[in-house]
């Protein structure tokens, strides 16, 4: 009973607070957002206050979770939210893509311009997306390798709907125009103390469930695991170090200015993309790829270089987005080096995922899940070869500041993030639902490929626009001076704005492909389908030949 | 110590003695799994993944 009390009276108080601030709110913003606090904490306190067993409670007897089980409902409703963000996600990234193409798409309000939708888009697709998808797969994996239910159930709960709220708090302040102008870490100073205390508590459900597991050894996937969630906390505090302007106001300054400020924000922004783009997406391929398979991964130990390769060189990259900047010349060098030194490590990630198909291959073939991972590392072996190349100072010259860096953004992201999240999801949907396989095995065949087709269409876009606008940047006439005008090479963009808001398309109908698949295959439906192979076989012809005559 | 002369002797510790010890520690770490007889403990390591599964090779949803 006075766990129930006391669980309404921290709710009580969050709403308490939320009130206070609401009503000294200096800008309308701050009090939109103080206002979804309170209605998030009286949400929270209704649904703490119903769920509670009253019966169990007046009668003394215990409500005992059953320890046989794993503890799955947040899976669950992180299954159905990552689908929902994702199509979120693409479907404003195709919105600003065609804003770039037709710019009467701003519809001329504040709140539809490409510079707040922008960022919208990158969260949704980036913390919407893939963050729901890797809380909900590191609870999954953690509890299956571990062979134990999730440490303080409680606070994992909080921790999954909290990162929700930190969702929409994100979401709604880049619409309203609240930012601290800091990419990929737009939200402001009280969003970002929200997410800090999230994460504290998504650092301590992860390692108790660590602690007592019954598993002697601590599978690989748990270590990017692990690396993820720890980094992204100090790239969080170290980045996100700012004064508030006014406690009761949305506004804030930096503490890092000039040179320094732009150094910890693309350490933050690169290692942003090394633990929580790619650390946390390989946890799930060390064991999402493994398992579909049915064969253990190619070399464990190659698994164990890889991950302190990419932990001692991926801290170093950052300064290769700050190239031929006011940066010191050595940090520039220094951060070029270690990019193209990360090549190495990311490539036996990626061999160590592909081989571990060896004696396997007929399996791309038949099994649409498995064609999807070999895909994504496919894909993430592309962009880690790229991504190097393109810090290479004199490419980077090039590259920099054009649309090349988007298609490669975007290969990593829709190749290597996207399609070993569907799989995942994919993987992880008839397991958490009990249910035999996905409603339809050959809608997945669909999702494959609309998506494959849209990323080729999206990355080959910009590859052509980006090197296109580059060179047109750079090019002196005889007289010294630019041949093209900056409106001349936006003007010369505009059939590969086309052409990749075309592949955006393909990319979003297969999301919404996936969606339906998903939500057939809760409601316990199965489609009534041809299989994907079947072996030959002609009755006609399974005779022995008649006798003939010899001549 | 002024903020020049603790840049200059962070900067000079970094690629010294710092660059030393951190590639020790890689060293060290990375080659760790090929220490004698790990072999076998790392195989169990990647086989663990399937203790959950029948032997027919089903995943044994609940």
């Amino acid at each position: 009973m006075e766990s129930v009390v006391a669980r309404a009276g921290i709710w009580l108080a969050a709403l308490f607070v939320a009130i206070v601030m609401f009503v000294n709110a200096v800008d309308t913003g701050f009090a939109i957002h103080m206002a979804i606090f309170g209605l998030a904490a009286i949400a929270g306190l209704v649904i703490s206050l119903r769920k509670t067993n009253y019966f169990a409670l007046a009668n003394g007897v215990g409500t005992a979770v059953d320890q046989g089980r794993y503890d799955d409902d947040l899976i669950r409703a992180g299954v159905i939210l990552t689908t929902f963000w994702g199509c979120v996600g693409f479907l404003v990234g195709l919105v600003i893509a065609l804003q770039l193409a037709f710019p009467v798409l701003n519809l001329g309000l504040e709140w539809t311009t490409f510079g707040r939708i922008r960022p919208l888009h990158t969260s949704a697709v980036i913390f919407a997306f893939g963050g729901t998808a890797l809380i909900a797969t590191s609870f999954y994996i953690v509890q299956r390798t571990c062979r134990t239910r999730l440490a303080f159930p409680g606070l994992a709960r909080f921790v999954f709907w909290g990162y929700q709220l930190f969702i929409v708090l994100a979401a709604t302040g880049y619409v309203l125009g609240i930012t601290q102008g800091k990419e990929y870490a737009e939200p402001e100073w009280y969003v970002d103390l929200w997410l800090t205390v999230v994460w504290v508590a998504y650092l301590a459900v992860f390692v108790g469930t660590l602690v007592k597991r019954k598993e002697p050894h601590i599978y690989v996937a748990n270590w990017f695991f692990l690396s993820f969630i720890l980094t992204i906390a100090m790239l969080h505090l170290v980045n996100n170090a700012n004064l508030p302007v006014s406690v009761f106001g949305s506004h804030s300054v930096a503490v890092w200015a000039g040179v320094q400020g732009a150094l910890v924000q693309w350490w933050y922004g690169h290692n942003a993309v090394g633990f929580f783009l790619t650390a946390g997406f390989l946890a799930m391929m060390y064991y999402f790829v493994p398992k579909q398979a049915g064969r253990p991964v190619y070399s464990y130990r190659l698994s164990i270089i890889h991950f302190w390769g990419l932990i001692f060189l991926y801290i170093w990259a950052g300064p290769h987005h700050l190239l031929y900047t006011a940066l010191p010349d050595w940090a520039q060098t220094l951060g070029m080096v270690f990019s193209v030194m990360l090549w190495m490590p990311s490539w036996g990630g990626m061999i160590n995922g592909l081989m571990t198909l060896n004696g396997a291959w007929d399996k791309v073939r038949t099994d649409p899940i498995i064609r999807m991972m070999v895909l994504s590392l496919a894909f993430y072996g592309m962009s880690t070869f790229e991504g190097p190349m393109m810090s290479i100072k004199s490419v980077n010259s090039l590259s920099h500041y054009t649309d090349w860096t988007i298609g490669h953004v975007h290969s990593g992201a829709l190749g290597w993030n996207g399609m070993i999240t569907f799989s995942a999801l994919y993987f992880l949907a008839p397991r958490l639902w009990n249910r035999e396989r996905m409603y339809s095995l050959r809608m997945i065949n669909w999702h494959f490929w609309l998506a494959t087709l849209g990323i080729v269409f999206y990355a080959s876009a910009m590859w052509v626009t980006g090197i296109m606008e580059g060179l047109m940047w750079r090019e002196y006439g005889a007289d010294g001076y630019l041949v093209n005008s900056f409106a001349e090479t936006v003007a010369a963009k505009y059939p590969m704005y086309l052409l990749r808001a075309f592949g955006g398309v393909l990319y979003l109908s297969g999301a919404l492909i996936m969606a339906f698949n998903v939500w057939q295959t809760i409601a316990g439906k199965l489609r009534q389908e041809e299989p994907l192979r079947t072996a030959e076989y002609d009755a006609a012809a399974d005779r022995p030949l008649p006798a003939v005559a010899a001549e | 110590m002024s903020p020049h002369s603790t840049y200059d002797t962070l900067r000079h510790l970094a690629d010294s003695w710092g660059l030393v010890a951190t590639m020790i520690l890689f060293l060290v770490l990375a080659l760790w799994p090929f220490r004698p007889g790990a072999r076998e403990h790392n195989e169990a390591a990647a086989n663990s993944i399937f203790d959950d599964e029948d032997p027919r090779g089903n995943d044994n949803v609940q």
